[in-house]
């Protein structure tokens, strides 16, 4: 009895041994092709320069990635978007900073898990063992909010990206800069879109997964709706990793409201919006968090027509260095369509706002260097407290007060729905804001 | 909240037959070998990706998938009994539970490794049936069907064939049957397959309607532990009543309350059910 216990006990030992020796760091995944670098429409040149005498220097950024986990899918594009900057600033030999640097970058990153426990490990480890110079988040708002702690405990300048909670800038952190616009502000021009596709119409249903993120875009969301008269019939949210939404959606159906807003994050959004369907409920409008602006939410079929999503960014989107220059604003990076063709021919496949993000999160620190003429974190802070700039991804400033240092205050939502084309296949079509509309809403969907 | 209670009435029973298939093995296995087995939740795991494997791989229909996903549940099965509890039967229990749960991790290990956490899903529909206010996903309603189907091929297993009576006789007195010539090592070995084929059964048939881990499995099994003690002990078709019971209840709460408080109603029930009837509605007095 004793020797079969101990055989046991063995056994457990050897297979934990086993397991903690597969944590590995990953290297930054390479694109499929080496993407071609980038025409830069303006007068500052962030590419290598043939002046001999520039010294070059390599500055490391530090990130996870959600390589596995439930935030996977968006967390691999956002890893590729920021992989494909990375590597459009080493094979052009680097960007000139100061009047004698040419910076290139190099990436130490790991697998997250989509794990918030691992990703305090994996940064902490960024700032003591692998010295990150500086630090990019994880994707979504939990995981890049247990990430930002540990930036700031350890002095790292962080461009978060993939987060989009308020609360993260509110905690007195000078070096955490929001890419993403705020949850505060994603569902608000769902509420101004439907007011205006429907203005009789009286009842919205709120429902949010049970994490930060979505709780606090929903929340602002319902105050907003109740202070244009509207009555929020359903307010609930369900527990991350739900794979049944039946309960939930009898409820909806019982409220019977007119429109639905709200879901969470990639996985819950696709189930809930297939399940929505399979019950046939009978709603004019359904605007979802996160997953709808993702190509793959095209494979639900018919389940996904009509339904609309907040995106960051889309690739018909029509920022310009015109628009910079009618705006009064410095333009800054490849335009929209040259970051898309670089994107498709590195990764064969359509970029998501994710993938806007990362590249767009890598652009804000190359911009912050270049005017600030070094890489020393207290010049670049001033800079990025500074900076009110037009990229492809769209406008980019921050919020420079204490008591919300570092939230992006310049950039806008865009909000996708997913129509047919003329040969009956998917597409998605931007319906809002009016003055970037590619398409007229298709209002009501069911 | 009327106009809610039979959609989610009819919800909750739908689940509640593939719920009970899931109990129905972990019963199995208590009610003949004495074994509570903690490697159930990564076996119905392994069903969800037996079925998707089949699907996306072998182009098979997820239903005609099932058949395979049977006779591996069965086969693994038959290999942990001889791997890893055969040794371990007449110990005390927390060896039999230790085994088990080595088994547990090795599964969930090697699942982690091949197929990571992240979420998969077969994307394959029945469309949808209308009856009245209710409208039923068809997947669902195959899965209770498919689930009557299992509990009836089970009970005329058990009740008409030899193998069955086999079962039956060391369940009821090990020392006997072996004196009459049952070889109970090998019976043991089949009843521990079966119990881990419908483990497997009741995976199959949940990734035919939802998302799975390789993690997944650890909330089915939590649900069968609730339902074996529900549906007594050792008494199979009482745990497929203990499934529908379980499911009615995941369906009619969130009717009344938040949806976050179901595992909280299910726990209570499970504790109130062990000081108060330990041996299950339908089980037998030991």
């Amino acid at each position: 009895m004793r020797h079969i216990l101990l055989k046991a006990v063995i056994l457990l030992a050897v297979a934990a041994l086993g397991l903690s020796a597969c944590a590995q760091p990953t290297a930054a995944p390479e694109p499929t092709e080496a993407p071609p670098p980038p025409a830069q429409a303006t007068s500052e040149e962030p590419v290598a320069t043939a002046e001999a005498m520039l010294e070059p220097v390599t500055l490391t950024l530090g990130f996870t990635s959600s390589l596995t986990g439930s935030q996977n899918v968006a967390s691999v594009r956002q890893n590729n978007g920021l992989a494909l900057l990375i590597n459009q600033i080493n094979d052009a030999g680097g960007f000139q900073v100061g009047e004698s640097t040419l910076v290139s970058f190099d990436s130490v990153t790991y697998d997250d898990e989509s794990n918030k426990d691992r990703v305090q490990e994996l940064y902490t480890r960024l700032a003591t063992e692998d010295n990150a110079d500086f630090m990019i988040s994880p994707y979504s708002s939990g995981l890049a909010d247990a990430a930002a702690v540990i930036a700031e405990q350890y002095g790292k300048i962080m461009i978060t990206t993939g987060a989009a909670s308020d609360s993260t800038y509110m905690l007195g952190y000078t070096g955490v800069y929001q890419t993403y616009t705020p949850a505060s502000r994603y569902l608000v021009g769902s509420v101004d879109q439907l007011l205006s596709l429907d203005p009789s119409l009286t009842k919205v249903a709120l429902v949010h997964e049970n994490d930060k993120f979505s709780t606090d875009v929903v929340t602002a969301a319902k105050d907003y709706a109740e202070a244009q008269g509207l009555e929020v019939v359903l307010f609930e949210g369900y527990d991350t990793g739900t794979a049944d939404f039946g309960p939930f959606i009898n409820k909806i159906v019982a409220a019977a409201p007119d429109a639905l807003l709200g879901g969470g994050h990639f996985a819950d959004g696709e189930i809930f919006a297939r399940q929505l369907s399979e019950k046939g409920v009978s709603l004019k409008y359904i605007s979802l968090l996160v997953a709808p602006p993702e190509p793959d939410f095209a494979q639900l079929g018919e389940a996904a027509f009509g339904i609309i999503g907040p995106s960051q960014w889309e690739p018909q989107a029509e920022y310009s260095p015109e628009a910079a220059a009618a705006a009064g604003v410095e333009w800054f990076g490849p335009t929209v369509t040259e970051f898309v063709d670089a994107y498709v021919a590195a990764f064969n496949e359509e970029p998501s706002y994710h993938s806007a993000g990362g590249y767009a999160a890598g652009l804000i620190l190359q911009k912050a260097m270049i005017d600030a003429g070094t890489s020393d974190p207290e010049a670049l802070k001033a800079a990025l407290d500074a900076m009110d700039i037009l990229t492809f991804y769209g406008r980019i400033t921050f919020n420079t007060t204490a008591e919300a240092h570092g939230l992006q205050i310049g950039h806008s939502m865009v909000y996708i729905q997913w129509q047919k084309d003329a040969a009956g296949a998917l597409e998605k079509q931007v319906v809002w804001p009016p003055e970037g509309a590619t398409a007229d809403a298709i209002y009501p969907i069911r | 909240m009327a106009e809610m209670l039979l959609p989610s009435l009819v919800d909750g029973l739908l689940l509640g037959f593939v719920f009970g298939i899931a109990a129905m093995g972990l019963s199995l296995i208590w009610g003949v070998m004495n074994v509570i087995n903690l490697s159930h939740g990564p076996i119905i795991a392994l069903g969800m990706f037996g079925v998707y494997l089949s699907f996306t791989h072998l182009g098979l229909n997820p239903y005609l998938a099932l058949i395979l996903v049977a006779i591996g549940g069965l086969l693994v099965g038959v290999l942990i009994y001889a791997v890893a509890v055969h040794r371990v039967l007449n110990a005390p229990h927390l060896s039999t539970l230790l085994a088990t749960f080595a088994v547990n991790m090795i599964i969930i290990g090697l699942g982690t490794a091949a197929f990571t956490v992240s979420p998969y899903n077969v994307d394959f529909t029945l469309g949808s049936l209308t009856l009245g206010p209710i409208r039923v996903p068809l997947s669902r309603l195959a899965a209770a069907l498919a689930a009557l189907m299992v509990t009836g091929v089970l009970y005329l297993f058990l009740n008409r064939s030899r193998p069955g009576k086999y079962i039956r006789a060391v369940a009821n007195n090990r020392a006997a049957a072996e004196l009459m010539g049952i070889p109970s090592a090998r019976v043991l070995a089949l009843s521990f397959g079966l119990g881990t084929m419908l483990a497997a059964i009741a995976g199959g048939l949940i990734a035919t309607f939802f998302p799975f881990t390789i993690l997944s499995g650890g909330g089915y099994e939590l649900r069968s532990f609730v339902i074996v003690v529900l549906g007594g002990l050792g008494n199979p078709l009482g745990a497929l009543f203990g499934g529908l019971i379980l499911g009615t209840l995941e369906g009619v709460i969130p009717v009344f309350t938040v949806t976050t408080w179901v595992p909280v109603f299910e726990f209570v029930l499970f504790v109130l059910l062990l000081l108060v009837r330990p041996t299950g509605l339908f089980g037998r007095r030991r």
